[in-house]
């Protein structure tokens, strides 16, 4: 019952994040609601491990996490420099 | 004993839903990509940690509880890191016209408190031309 | 500690790793996890990135007192936010301004940075200086964080300063 009602909140949340997401209005917002709805996937999965009694669920969550993470750098770096390749030491000069 | 686990990852995945519930909703409603990212952040580190704290006490000495706090740690260490290259993103992605970032209605925020942030968001770009 | 040390020692993190991810212990699958940690960490000294950095086994008894005292923080700050996004008029007030960081080190000034960005309601944006660019939700919320106590309490943290 109790894992019904988060998996509930989970899934108003990633529709929340999905009407953010084909809103817009620019790039960046499109990335946060990417990102929300990689930790609301997270989330989903581990609760649907709980609710199917199937804790395998939770190695895929935990591989997510992971790739959530740098999915949202390597899409930030592609719209800063068009180029995934950019060098760190060209970055160094104004930090 | 199992009663009072019982209410207490109650207790817990409730809270946890409501702040997620509440950060998307702040998604929505929030008026420019900055402020947006703090309903996120609620919903992303306070209702994900209190939800998998709540797992974890219906989990038990097992292995999946390990799983549950490695997942903790992960979310609650990437999570910084990825608000925070964003916020970096969309503050330079300012000064380059293509990718010009206002805020959808900017009316509707008191623009007198943001206003010096913005001028300082300009200065500091042409400093760092200068430099290099 | 040597990087022979620091290999050694990342090769046993690495190893209860996956010895928790796994589940399933047959010689065959340990021997294959010992040989896949190995070669990682050979991977990343050749790679130069093992430094002291990497593994930071004396923050975690000072660790200790500062994550409970910063759970108690994010709750607090979580509860002001969710109040914000609740209330009908929405009475945010977004300020943007550099807050001092007197941390030493950059695993210091990291640990501040990211105390501040991950409670809700302010967010670090970036270096400047000797501060932090913090964009915060509401102007209390920055003032409270321009009163130091969290910048106080990360430099205790980081220590030997």
């Amino acid at each position: 019952m109790m894992f019904t009602i988060a998996a509930a909140a989970i899934i108003v949340a990633h529709i929340c994040a999905v009407i953010r997401a084909l809103k817009g209005p620019t790039v960046f917002d499109r990335v946060l609601a990417a990102n929300t709805i990689g930790t609301a996937a997270i989330m989903l999965l581990a609760v649907m491990g709980f609710l199917a009694k199937r804790p395998e669920f939770l190695d895929i969550g935990l591989t997510y996490a992971l790739l959530n993470l740098i999915g949202t750098l390597a899409v930030l770096k592609w719209f800063r420099y068009g180029d995934l390749a950019h060098g760190e030491e060209d970055e160094r000069g104004d930090t | 004993m199992e009663l009072i686990i019982n209410v207490l990852s109650w207790g817990f995945i409730l809270a946890g839903s409501f702040f997620y519930v509440v950060g998307a909703i702040g998604l929505l409603r929030m008026p420019d990509v900055f402020t947006r990212m703090h309903a996120a952040s609620t919903s992303d580190t306070t209702g994900a940690a209190l939800l998998l704290i709540g797992m974890m006490l219906q989990a038990g000495v097992s292995l999946v509880l390990a799983k549950l706090m490695m997942l903790l740690f992960f979310i609650l260490f990437t999570g910084p890191v990825a608000t925070h290259a964003l916020a970096r993103a969309a503050r330079y992605a300012e000064v380059e016209p293509v990718l010009a970032n206002d805020g959808a209605k900017p009316k509707k925020v008191s623009t007198t408190k943001a206003k010096p942030s913005k001028a300082k968001a300009k200065a500091k770009p042409a400093k760092r031309k200068a430099k290099s | 500690m040597g990087v022979k040390l620091r290999t050694i020692s990342l090769v046993c993190v690495l190893m209860v790793f996956w010895l928790l991810l796994s589940g399933h212990y047959t010689v065959f699958l340990i021997t294959v996890g010992i040989i896949c940690c190995t070669a990682v960490a050979y991977f990343m000294k050749s790679m130069d990135v093992l430094d002291e950095e990497a593994q930071s086994f004396h923050l975690l008894g000072r660790a200790l007192i500062y994550w409970p005292w910063l759970l108690v923080e994010i709750c607090k700050a979580s509860i002001g936010v969710a109040k914000l996004i609740l209330s009908p008029s929405l009475p945010i007030s977004p300020t943007m301004r550099t807050v001092k960081a007197s941390q030493k080190t950059a695993l210091g000034v990291t640990l501040f940075a990211n105390s501040i960005t991950l409670t809700p309601g302010t967010i670090a944006v970036e270096r400047e200086g000797d501060g932090i660019l913090v964009h915060a939700v509401t102007k209390e919320g920055l003032d409270e964080l321009d009163e130091g106590e969290m910048d106080r309490r990360a430099t205790a943290f980081e220590g030997r300063a």
